[in-house]
């Protein structure tokens, strides 16, 4: 019991110093963290207005099943705070740390890599939530998004968000792994990013992609990283298939912690590094 | 012509270079492919739904995806790689090198680094517009090639200006690499006809980060959309933004203060 509790306090202490040391330097490049900002925001705006040109020129009238351009614009501002809060920068150093041995200083320390990572991703997300609050604030009055959840989903929206992070922080670090066996991990990367783009929704709703598509995407971890928490802020998910949804994301946050813990033993032992 | 020779010879370093990493090639191949599935599966869903996108047709996006490629392909190999170079010898000193050789600097800077591989990308564009020709018909005159050329080299200086003058910026702020990556993130609203866009991004785009002019107007060009007005003004954006590139160069090279001094 006594020793649970020395382990825990450790690592709450050791994340709170992460936190203040990455803190303060990402508070350096400020501008840096702007600019990331409006890349976040970009994406999303383009398929908007892409999408809702489509709705207006369809063969249905002003809506490509039941999307109007108002529910369009609901769906990707929406689905672009889902990004944001469950964006992880693993992929852009992951592989440098390993070819240039740089994981090192991180396995010598006496607690997990992957804390350090979360540390930097939290500071991260502090910083840059103003800058994404106000461009929300300046997109509304152009697209005026609808978005009408039962007060249900707004509640089960923080699991579900929660959760959707946890899947994709912990696939991504799996991806990432790839790094101790190919020395470019590009292919590797843009492959996982594009999966994530198409079966997460974030090019269309899914239900706008073909049958097949839609059933890939529910059996695969992607749907449950992205899409589902933001069908389920719009208002699009009955109660029912909401339980549904938190229990495939249950699921795929255990199956993906033990594939971890599995990948990790194998992968590490591959590491070698010179000097340091 | 010292540009076209110097070029050339920066592309036959950059093949040798590459030559000994034969497995990049692959994977470049790999990354576009996806890329190009994927693009092309996008515009596949959406027309799944409808006929026409803003008054664009199938092949008429085909065609502004391969211009998109085309100029996405140009940009990294010769652009991207040689400003990324340029802002990290300005933030530590080695520019000096480039700055004693007898040839025009902006010159140098501007086609340093060329990353053959992704000359893919610039292949897979022409591929496109190969494919859209075919669905078009003989549609496609003399006079609208003609135009598509114009509009295309107008592209090419637009997109290097803006680039050049975002790179630039690295003499006054040290770290301005994100300039750089803001530029190619906002690059991607080039596969959409500027049209799909609200009125204030459609300004913004075309003005501010003229990056869709790149791209829609050479494929109106190819279409025969374009009017004379259109293209003339194209041009004569074109020059002013190469002009306007030239002038802050000179500008921040008299604030460059080298590694050693």
């Amino acid at each position: 019991m006594f020793e649970w509790r020395e382990t825990l306090s450790l690592y709450v202490g050791a994340f709170r110093a992460q936190l203040r040391i990455t803190l303060a330097v990402q508070f350096q490049y400020r501008a840096s963290l702007a600019i990331w900002v409006l890349f976040t925001v970009l994406q999303p705006l383009l398929l908007l207005s892409v999408w809702s040109a489509v709705a207006q020129s369809g063969d249905t009238g002003s809506h490509v099943r039941g999307y109007t351009p108002e529910d369009f614009a609901g769906y990707f501002l929406i689905n672009m705070w889902v990004a944001h809060l469950t964006f992880n920068g693993v992929l852009a150093f992951f592989e440098g740390r390993v070819r240039r041995g740089e994981f090192s200083p991180r396995l010598l320390r006496p607690i997990h890599p992957i804390s350090s990572d979360i540390a930097d991703n939290v500071a991260f997300k502090l910083l840059t939530l103003p800058v994404l609050a106000l461009a929300t604030l300046v997109l509304i009055p152009t697209f005026r998004p609808r978005i009408d959840p039962p007060s249900w989903a707004v509640v089960a929206f923080v699991p579900a968000l929660i959760l959707a992070y946890v899947v994709q922080f912990i696939i991504t670090w799996i991806v990432g792994l790839a790094a101790f066996w190919l020395a470019r991990t590009q292919a590797v990367y843009v492959g996982f990013v594009l999966l994530l783009r198409f079966l997460a929704g974030q090019v269309a709703p899914l239900a706008l992609l073909p049958g097949w598509v839609q059933t890939v995407a529910w059996l695969s971890p992607f749907r449950w990283m992205l899409a589902f928490p933001t069908e389920l802020l719009l208002g699009r998910v009955s109660a029912e298939e909401t339980l549904r949804g938190l229990g495939m994301q249950l699921v795929w946050s255990l199956a993906s912690v033990v594939l971890l813990v599995l990948c990790w033993g194998v992968a590490v032992r591959r590491y070698t590094a010179v000097g340091g | 012509m010292t540009g076209v020779s110097l070029l050339w010879l920066f592309v036959r370093l950059g093949l040798l270079h590459e030559l000994a990493y034969r497995t990049n090639f692959v994977i470049q191949v790999i990354s576009s492919g996806m890329n190009l599935v994927a693009s092309l599966a996008l515009l596949a869903a959406i027309f799944t739904h409808t006929e026409m996108v803003a008054g664009w047709r199938p092949p008429d996006l085909l065609a502004l995806l391969g211009v998109f490629f085309l100029l996405s392909g140009l940009l990294g190999t010769v652009v991207q790689p040689s400003l990324e170079r340029l802002m990290e010898d300005v933030r530590q000193g080695s520019l000096d090198f480039t700055l004693v050789k007898p040839v025009d600097s902006q010159l140098l800077v501007s086609i340093g680094q060329v990353h053959v591989w992704r000359l893919v990308d610039a292949a897979l564009g022409v591929g496109l517009l190969g494919l859209a020709l075919i669905q078009l018909g003989a549609q496609v005159g003399s006079i609208q090639a003609m135009a598509f050329v114009i509009a295309l080299v107008a592209g090419c200086v637009i997109v290097y200006s803006a680039c050049l003058l975002l790179a630039t910026l690295a003499f006054w702020f040290v770290r301005v690499d994100n300039a750089l990556l803001f530029f190619l993130t906002m690059w991607e609203a080039g596969r959409w006809p500027v049209a799909v866009y609200p009125p204030w991004l459609r300004a913004t785009l075309t003005l501010l980060v003229p990056v869709t002019v790149a791209t829609t107007v050479p494929a109106e060009a190819l279409l025969g959309r374009l009017e004379t007005q259109s293209l003339v003004l194209a041009v004569a954006f074109a020059g002013g933004l190469l002009l306007a590139s030239r002038w802050l160069w000179l500008r921040g090279l008299r604030r460059y203060t080298g590694a050693s001094a």
